[in-house]
């Protein structure tokens, strides 16, 4: 069914639809009105969901791990300085292989205090063990919610599945909601393999763990983040096949015959679209790769589709302080390496703080990329647009 | 004009610039469009001046930038034409629609502006109507006249199963809200 909702309505709808067993939040801009709204669904009995209200971030991770535990099916919503605060828990979340879901609302990071949409609080999360899925609007987020619940419980990982922050969060669109049955269906029973309440198989979870065993379990954590990359494969496909939505580890647009593209996630990805399509019209071969899954990282498969290219531009909407780029342009230019494709990659910080990006701001990236792909030299790698010298 | 119309209201904090953004937004999907609505970001403060804006295309919309230079701006309240560069951006070929009790031909003078200038005393309309001079629901019919993307009478339908969700007990509030859309669509002027 076609219906206007923003970015916080349908991440709030999809939890209502999922039905978990617990949420534990903590309200922060601009994710409080996923809670506000999820919370008056409980109150309204439209969910059998047990809602904790904590008092801090750290409290919701906390209560979400031990409801996780227990062997119920738990989400959570935050953002910013929410998501820093639930630092240490995010860590123990994956640690113990709990299948959490996050719906996160990408905020920038204090100081100097802001509340709008970056990509900092999320990147800071980035090694904890955490499966990560980008989306670019509403409809995004709300398919990304659902298909989060079957990959967290096939592969044993938490999710977090993030928007963009006012941008798409406070911005009403068109989405295609799905049924409450055809949901229910499609994110089925959680039937946990083991969990603590089950009294009669009891069993320790979360003991110390030294130089014996440790890297053991961490590196049946990194398997299982590698493995999880065919689960989020096979969740889309079965997505798809229900409901007619591709999704994979990335969109692709106009990419296959491009000469030079831009790389970029979350909503900047759906006006590089109109950009790239401005550009197609004059006969400039530009194209789009949008990540969806930055955690586990697919770079074997970005690699192969971006080798083609006379010239590559990765836009990253947070900064390292590493004076060495952003975290998605590290990424790329590291796994085109590995991968043995030589091309002129540059990378643009942008938006941080919620800076407005524009059409203009984006067809200057393709013009910087065609004096690339025509002299195959880079002048600056790193560059930051839309910013004040 | 692109195929995609853009659109700026302006209000002081809690006149309802936002709502009337995501109601006209809800009421063009229901007439079958694509469309956005979304509020300035930022913390609102009541009587401030703020800003909303809508998107409205046959197609999807996959643009995610603000709007800077919109076809079509809405002002709520005519005291924000003295504080508020209104028609920043707005195209000599765009028309701005404005709130008051004056004429088409003062305005235009009034805002120095080449373009389309119609006005609508949708303050007296709202308050005849449903009888408080709320003028979000008017100035939402008048914009549908004159932007002429959209079909009035399922904008009004659309609007009344709204109200009926917020206002189940006060019926007149939904009937006054949806006769002030009829009235401000058939009186808007302009020049």
């Amino acid at each position: 069914m076609k219906i206007a909702k923003t970015g916080n309505e349908a991440m709030a709808e999809a939890m209502r639809q999922i039905n978990p067993d617990v949420v534990a939040a903590y309200p922060i801009t601009p994710a409080t009105e996923i809670v506000m709204i999820f919370s008056q669904f409980v109150a309204d009995g439209l969910v059998d969901t047990e809602y904790v209200a904590v008092e801090s971030e750290h409290s919701a991770m906390s209560a979400c791990i031990g409801a996780s535990a227990a062997g119920a099916r738990v989400m959570t919503s935050t953002s910013s300085q929410g998501l820093a605060l639930m630092y240490e828990m995010l860590y123990i979340a994956a640690g113990l292989r709990l299948p959490i879901i996050i719906a996160e609302v990408n905020r920038a990071l204090s100081s100097p205090i802001n509340i709008h949409g970056d990509h900092s609080d999320t990147m800071g999360a980035r090694d904890s063990g955490w499966i990560q899925l980008f989306s670019e609007n509403s409809q995004e987020a709300y398919d990304n919610m659902l298909q989060a619940v079957r990959i967290a419980e096939k592969a044993k990982l938490p999710v977090m599945v993030t928007t963009d922050g006012f941008i798409i969060s406070h911005c009403m669109e068109v989405i295609d909601m799905l049924t409450d049955s055809d949901v229910k269906k499609f994110v089925g029973e959680y039937n946990p393999e083991r969990f603590l309440l089950d009294v009669k198989n009891p069993y320790t979870l979360g003991a110390i763990d030294l130089q014996d065993y440790y890297f053991e379990h961490k590196m049946q954590e990194a398997e299982a983040m590698k493995n999880s990359g065919k689960i989020i494969l096979d969740v889309a496909a079965d997505f798809n096949k229900s409901f007619g939505r591709e999704y994979g580890f990335f969109e692709k647009y106009k990419l296959d015959d491009a000469e030079i593209a831009i790389v970029c996630m979350g909503s900047t990805a759906g006006t590089a679209k109109v950009v790239v399509d401005e550009l197609r019209a004059k006969g400039i071969k530009a194209g789009l790769l949008k990540p969806r899954v930055f955690r586990p990282f697919p770079y074997k498969e970005i690699s192969d589709e971006l080798s083609h290219l006379k010239a590559v531009a990765v836009l990253d909407r947070s900064d390292t302080f590493s004076a060495y780029g952003g975290p998605l342009f590290t990424e790329i230019t590291s796994a085109l390496f590995i991968t043995r494709y030589s091309l002129p990659v540059t990378n643009y910080i942008y938006g941080l703080g919620g800076r407005d990006i524009n059409t203009d701001a984006l067809k200057k990236v393709f013009e910087d990329l065609l004096k690339n792909a025509a002299s195959k030299k880079i002048e600056n790698p790193i560059n930051y647009i839309g910013v004040r010298e | 004009m692109s195929d995609i119309i853009e659109i700026r209201w302006h209000g002081r904090g809690g006149q309802g610039a936002k709502t009337a953004a995501l109601l006209f937004a809800e009421a063009a999907l229901a007439t079958g469009k694509y469309v956005q609505g979304f509020p300035e970001y930022g913390p609102e403060r009541m009587g401030a001046p703020v800003q909303s804006f809508n998107r409205l295309s046959d197609k999807p919309i996959t643009l995610h930038c603000g709007i800077t230079e919109p076809d079509f701006v809405v002002v709520l309240d005519p005291t924000l034409i003295k504080t508020v560069d209104v028609i920043s951006g707005l195209s000599e070929n765009g028309a701005i629609i404005i709130n008051t009790e004056k004429s088409a031909a003062e305005m235009k003078k009034e805002l120095n502006f080449k373009g389309r200038v119609f006005v609508i005393n949708a303050s007296k309309i709202a308050k005849e109507c449903f009888g408080r001079a709320i003028p979000n629901t008017p100035m939402m019919g008048a914009l549908v006249k004159v932007t002429n993307f959209l079909e009035i009478n399922g904008v009004m339908d659309d609007t009344r199963k709204k109200l009926e969700k917020k206002f189940s007990r006060k019926p007149e509030i939904i009937e006054g809200n949806i006769k002030s859309i009829k009235m401000a669509y058939d009186e808007v002027s302009g020049e």
